[in-house]
């Protein structure tokens, strides 16, 4: 069994699992970098290959170790942990043109699984509320991170195409949340105070890490072929959750959107691309239906993915801070019945600025 | 923030009194000892008003609100979006609903309905209707076009009430989780078309709405609505300036844009919505059904004319445009 990506949190997780799994007899990591050595104690008996998937030496990897399972979690969404765009690009896309073209050539392979984004179908306001897995999208992403991921999908139904004896699951991740990953989303919520776009509140729709984990690992031991979006039940909008993580928000009018953007890039901040912009705008939720009735299980629903972040991050506007301003409030309200005091409109302003 | 609103409605009524109650206290010598322990519930109706406001807030403040997949926001929709529309619907309107029976309590059903008015302001008295007025207060989810959600602001609050874009995929799901669905097939064409072809009914769309019926075996019921073809008689289009803006009409009215914002005041013209008998399509075959174009099309001029026909009646029926 062969795992890519594996020196990044997610990859480090699955392999780890995977590894503590008796009934498999190998696991080998692959990656262009070698594991942190915290991550290096978790993965156990994962052998580490230090390989790029972009040149032909994987294909020797894999037709040495007779790998016959290749979970694939190189696809990249961030041009800053990959190096540039070009970078993120080549791994992306060169990347698993590789990997696939190796896993063609190998007749052990027995299974594949792909770690796909929910962003292939865009973000539009012409979209229906929810995306289904045989949904087109109105409009295709034209760059980045979803523009890779809709090319990799492309590249992956070719070899489903040349290898019909290949199980095949192609998996569609929503937005990761959890109390350990980092994401841009995470990075985003992190912010002390939160932009959002003037005029609009997208739906937002988040996957638990650890059922992320959980899905990927029930494919790679089981036999789910398909394309299957994952995420949490339910929704949240995006005004929500920055209130639920105890932040404030300011509107940015959508022609500074992109300005804006830029400077958090530049200082690093959150590293948002043009298509997590419109992100920003529309949102995305798609049906997880499918997923729950194959599995039999349902990932976390959206809200409590979103409690498991609410909790590792410092909230600047508590709701206990809230709830005791509104009782002292009342209180004070009902003591005014009895005992003259200020008047009740400046009091009833106070909590709202607290 | 718009929330902050409503804190102010319920505010106001209360604001005099603390001040009725100061001077009648200024007399009392003793102030009695202020109340121990938790908040509860005070007795009096405006505090009561008071503490659910405040108890609103909080809930908005710290985002404990549900919304469902459609980003329909319960919460929020019943305390901001429908008071401020009541005054409007009981004294300005004085609309009169007839048939809400015909709506069911429970399950999904297809409202259609003919729009007109210039500002869709049908659609939003519409679901006052059957949120205060059904016996079951049912959530209408309306199918909006394409502009509304393009537009900041607009496309957020439209979600926020229920309403979703108008394709099949929305229709379908909402009606199979047995939700009441509002659509406006005549869409553009109809609340934009000029005052003189009042009460005369556009061409229905494509009959996507028939279809999603069909599939979903859920009844459509006709809704005839009159006096909202009289708030903005629109005597004129400016072509030019709705192009400008990528709208399908820029209306000029008697008093729009001469008045200034005085025009946006809607004529109180009197209102009568006729919610008609259901029409079944649970019997038709489902899926099948709505793959036969004929039959799409014979039922979707069968509630057009259905709808035309009760136009007709209730226009016999009223004594003038204003009573």
């Amino acid at each position: 069994m062969l795992v890519t990506g594996v020196s990044r949190y997610l990859g480090t997780r699955l392999a780890a699992t995977l590894a503590a799994d008796p009934s498999i007899e190998r696991v080998i990591g692959v990656d262009t970098v070698p594991p942190r050595p915290e991550a290096a104690v978790q993965l156990g008996r994962t052998e580490f290959v230090r390989a790029d998937i972009r040149n032909p030496l994987i294909a020797k990897v894999i037709a040495q170790a007779e790998v016959d399972m290749v979970v694939h979690m190189n696809v990249i969404a961030t041009p800053l942990g990959a190096g540039g765009r070009t970078a993120m690009k080549e791994i992306n896309v060169i990347g698993t043109m590789q990997l696939l073209a190796a896993c063609q050539k190998a007749p052990s392979m027995r299974k594949l699984v792909v770690k796909s984004t929910t962003a292939v179908y865009g973000s539009s306001p012409r979209d229906p509320a929810l995306f289904t897995e045989d949904s087109e999208p109105k409009s295709l992403p034209k760059s980045g991170y979803a523009k890779d991921a809709v090319e990799v999908e492309g590249y992956v139904r070719g070899f489903g195409r040349r290898r019909p004896d290949v199980t095949l699951s192609l998996l569609r991740f929503t937005n990761f949340i959890g109390p350990v990953i980092e994401t841009p989303l995470t990075r985003y919520l992190s912010l002390p105070v939160v932009p959002t776009v003037l005029g609009f509140d997208p739906r937002i729709q988040l996957c638990h890490e650890d059922d992320g984990i959980e899905v990927l690992r029930r494919c790679s031991v089981e036999e789910h072929p398909g394309i299957f979006n994952v995420g949490g039940e339910g929704v949240l909008l995006l005004s929500q959750a920055v209130r639920r993580v105890g932040r404030l928000s300011f509107s940015v009018p959508s022609p500074l959107v992109s300005i804006v953007g830029r400077g958090f890039r530049r200082a690093g901040l959150v590293d948002f691309s043009p298509e997590q912009m419109r992100f920003l705008e529309h949102g995305r939720v798609a049906d997880t239906a499918r997923l729950r009735a194959e599995l039999g299980w349902a990932p976390r629903s959206t809200a409590d993915a979103m409690q498991s972040f609410v909790e590792r991050s410092p909230r600047i506007l508590h709701p206990e801070t809230v709830l005791a301003a509104e009782e002292r409030l009342l209180r004070v309200l009902a003591r005014r019945r009895t005992v003259p005091g200020s008047s009740a409109s400046t009091s009833a302003k106070e909590p709202v600025r607290a | 923030m718009p929330e902050a609103r409503v804190i102010q409605l319920r505010a106001t009524p209360t604001e005099p009194e603390p001040d009725t109650r100061r001077a009648a206290q200024a007399e009392q010598p003793i102030p009695s000892p202020p109340p121990l322990g938790p908040p509860e519930v005070p007795a009096g109706a405006w505090e009561q008003k008071l503490a659910g406001g405040l108890a609103f807030l909080r809930r908005r403040l710290t985002g404990d609100y549900e919304v469902d997949d459609f980003g329909f926001d319960h919460d929020l929709t019943e305390h901001v979006f429908l008071p401020p529309l009541r005054p409007l619907y009981d004294k300005w309107f004085r609309v009169e609903t007839r048939g809400l029976d015909n709506v069911p309590d429970v399950g999904g059903a297809l409202i259609v309905a003919n729009h007109s008015g210039t500002i869709p302001l049908d659609a939003l008295m519409t679901t006052l209707a059957l949120h205060d007025h059904h016996p079951a207060r049912r959530s209408l989810r309306l199918l909006g076009a394409d502009l509304v959600f393009t537009m900041p602001i607009v496309a957020p609050i439209a979600r926020k009430a229920g309403n979703t874009l108008a394709c099949n995929a929305d229709a379908e799901r909402l009606l199979s989780t047995d939700e009441v669905v509002g659509v406006f097939p005549e869409g553009f064409k109809g609340i934009g078309k000029p005052f003189a072809e009042r009460y005369k009914l556009q061409r229905f769309g494509r009959g996507g709405f028939v279809s999603a019926a069909l599939r979903t075996g859920k009844p459509i019921i006709p809704v005839s609505i009159v006096g909202a073809e009289e708030i903005y008689p629109l005597i004129g289009n400016s072509r030019t300036l709705s192009r400008l803006l990528g709208l399908p009409y820029v209306p000029i009215t008697p008093f729009f844009p001469l008045l200034g914002p005085l025009g946006v005041v809607p004529l109180p013209s009197k209102w009568i919505i006729e919610f008609g008998e259901p029409i079944e399509t649970a019997h038709l075959g489902g899926a099948a059904a709505a793959e036969d174009p004929m039959l799409v099309f014979n039922l979707t001029d069968q509630v057009r004319e259905t709808i035309q026909s009760t136009l007709y009646t209730l226009l016999m029926q009223r004594r003038s445009v204003f009573f």
